[in-house]
């Protein structure tokens, strides 16, 4: 149901709660990036988060990260309040959340080999991946890593410019895994790809999914995409989560008109239910300004509502 | 052919193309390798339809848009074989002078970075009029009111006060329409668009779609539409291109390419496109 704010199914133990969080910048003129957001997410399902740019979707994953402290409210990983650890418990909690960024280019440093990538949060958390033994335990750990998510366990002298887009994106994957993570965020993670790895990416994280019992906090401006991968979805406009609910109901019934919006606006990868059929059901709002000379255009201030076909 | 006739749904095959394509090959000569970006491709781009060439990065669909105008940097490019017709006229042989009259006046460009195509220190306004001063000869006056009323029509509110600020003022979608006002003000008879919505929010996206669809169909210039979304390419266009790696792949109205796909790799593109299903 769209109505029960954000509590995950009673079926799923809660993984991660966020409870009032709120997050002002810049002091008395400051913006509020993030307003009283409440969020429960079940072990095992897939949270997607939607929202348009400066919705406050990045600032919200920094704080359930942890990587920013909120000015209000909590953030429970395992039912742990996040803000109430000392710093040596909330470093070992941390293992167990990881992250996946949109470019997995500017994400890792050009002068590791793919070895020294994968294994860096090895050797962050786990005392025994240091040292010589753990060398040599941690070149059989990444060569596994590397082929649980299709890569050649042979690559690990190699640099990250010698691979593309997508296999860079497995890299990443890959180090995210490394410290065997419950949660891992996942914060556009296919955004910079061609569609035809997009879609290999996206198989790679179902299946990984499936087989390590992953939670996924997954944040997208995609639709198409986030229909493909959420149980759940909650969609975010100017800080504040305005719907939040099983991803069925919300794509096909949406509760608030932000989110009908969002979907009216996605293009429809069908000329059949694009520009013709909407000219075929007359004169809307798609060619209302093509015959006046004056401000014409297509309604800039408002949504767009030309899906008069769908 | 006259410029302003009104455009008729779908393109006739028989219609005199405004701008072909013949035969291109584009190749980057770097240090040590050389990249044939663009192997032998062929497009006609009728007058008033909108032909999307869609493809994923390094089909060479850029560079084959960027070559209409001779905008490949060149040296590492090189322009290595074929011909574009405009007028009867091969661009790729015509004199930098000659060229630089028909740029952003018979053909405009639009690209997916209003950003980096606008300049940052300079009014909207003066960007806008410029094309009109610099092509038409208009007196300061003339340009600037002609200014106001393109901003005018791409739906930018407040033309006059939009008209005085600078980029860093506008939002990422009004930037796009000052992009688009600033091509259309001189009335060019193509319009290539490059990545025009890739950028943008996907609400923002829409509403510049549909405002490119309503100018063309006003004006009825020929639109070459560059983008890798084929759901964009199913909102747009008339006909479309499917380019890879160099070469064009499958060229057909959009719905036989949709519906019918000929070639394998117009099949893998199609599949892996995410939809929507709502239904």
């Amino acid at each position: 149901m769209t109505t029960d704010a954000g509590t995950a199914p009673k079926t799923r133990r809660p993984l991660l709660e966020l409870a009032g969080l709120r997050k002002e910048f810049g002091g008395r003129h400051g913006t509020v990036a993030v307003d009283d957001v409440s969020l429960t997410v079940g072990e095992g399902e897939t949270l997607a988060l939607v929202g348009e740019s400066g919705c406050g979707k990045t600032t919200l994953t920094r704080l359930l990260l942890r990587l920013e402290q909120p000015t209000a409210g909590t953030v429970r990983f395992d039912g742990q309040d996040l803000g109430a650890l000392a710093p040596a418990e909330l470093r070992r909690l941390r293992r167990q959340f990881q992250v996946v960024l949109q470019d997995p280019y500017s994400s890792m440093n050009p002068r590791l080999t793919i070895s020294a990538i994968v294994a860096e949060p090895m050797v962050t958390h786990d005392p025994e991946a240091r040292g010589r033994n753990g060398r040599r335990q941690i070149r059989e750990r990444v060569g596994a890593l590397l082929e649980s998510v299709g890569l050649d366990g042979g690559i690990q002298d190699r640099y990250p410019h010698e691979f593309s887009g997508g296999q860079r994106q497995r890299v990443s994957i890959a180090r995210a895994l490394a410290v065997e993570p419950r949660l891992v965020v996942l914060d556009e993670p296919t955004s910079a790809l061609d569609v035809s790895v997009q879609a290999r990416i996206l198989d790679l994280l179902a299946e990984l999914q499936q087989r390590r019992g992953l939670t996924y906090f997954f944040v997208s401006h995609n639709l198409a995409v986030v229909q493909q991968v959420a149980d759940r979805i909650a969609v975010m406009r100017q800080g504040r989560l305005v719907e939040v609910g099983e991803a069925a109901q919300v794509l096909r019934d949406p509760q608030h008109p932000y989110t009908r919006q969002l979907l009216d606006a996605v293009p429809v990868p069908d000329p059949r239910r694009g520009r013709r059929a909407r000219a075929a059901a007359g004169a809307d709002a798609a060619t209302a300004g093509g015959t006046g000379g004056g401000s014409g255009g297509a309604g800039h201030g408002g949504p767009a509502t030309a899906g008069g076909g769908r | 052919m006259t410029t302003d006739k009104p455009m008729t749904t779908g393109s006739k095959p028989t219609a005199e193309p405004v701008l072909e394509i013949a035969d291109l090959s584009v190749d980057f000569r770097l240090d040590t390798t050389t990249v044939h970006a663009v192997r032998g491709v062929g497009l006609r781009l009728a007058q008033g339809e909108t032909l999307a060439v869609v493809g994923e990065s390094g089909s060479g669909k850029t560079a084959t848009a960027l070559s209409v105008l001779r905008l490949n940097p060149q040296p590492p490019c090189v322009y290595a074989g074929g011909r574009i017709l405009f007028d009867g006229r091969d661009l790729l042989t015509l004199s930098e002078k000659q060229l630089g009259a028909i740029r952003g006046q018979d053909i405009a460009m639009v690209f997916q970075d209003p950003m980096t195509s606008l300049d940052p220190l300079r009014r909207v306004g003066a960007q806008v009029a410029e094309v009109l001063r610099h092509h038409r000869g208009l007196s300061r006056a003339e340009a600037d009111a002609a200014a106001v009323e393109a901003l005018d029509e791409v739906g930018i509110p407040d033309p006059e006060r939009r008209f005085r600020q600078y980029p860093h003022e506008l939002s990422g979608g009004l930037r796009q329409r000052v992009m688009i006002a600033g091509a259309l003000v001189g009335r060019p008879r193509v319009l290539i668009a490059d990545e025009p919505t890739t950028a943008l929010d996907v609400t923002v996206q829409r509403q510049i779609l549909d405002l490119l669809v309503s100018l063309q169909e006003r004006h009825g210039m020929a639109v070459l539409l560059i983008t890798h979304d084929l759901g964009v390419v199913a909102e747009t266009a008339d006909r479309v291109a499917v380019m890879h790696q160099g070469r064009v792949v499958e060229t057909g109205d959009v719905l036989d390419v949709f519906h019918r796909p000929a070639d394998d790799y117009t099949r893998r593109l199609l599949a892996a496109t995410p939809r929507l299903e709502l239904a």
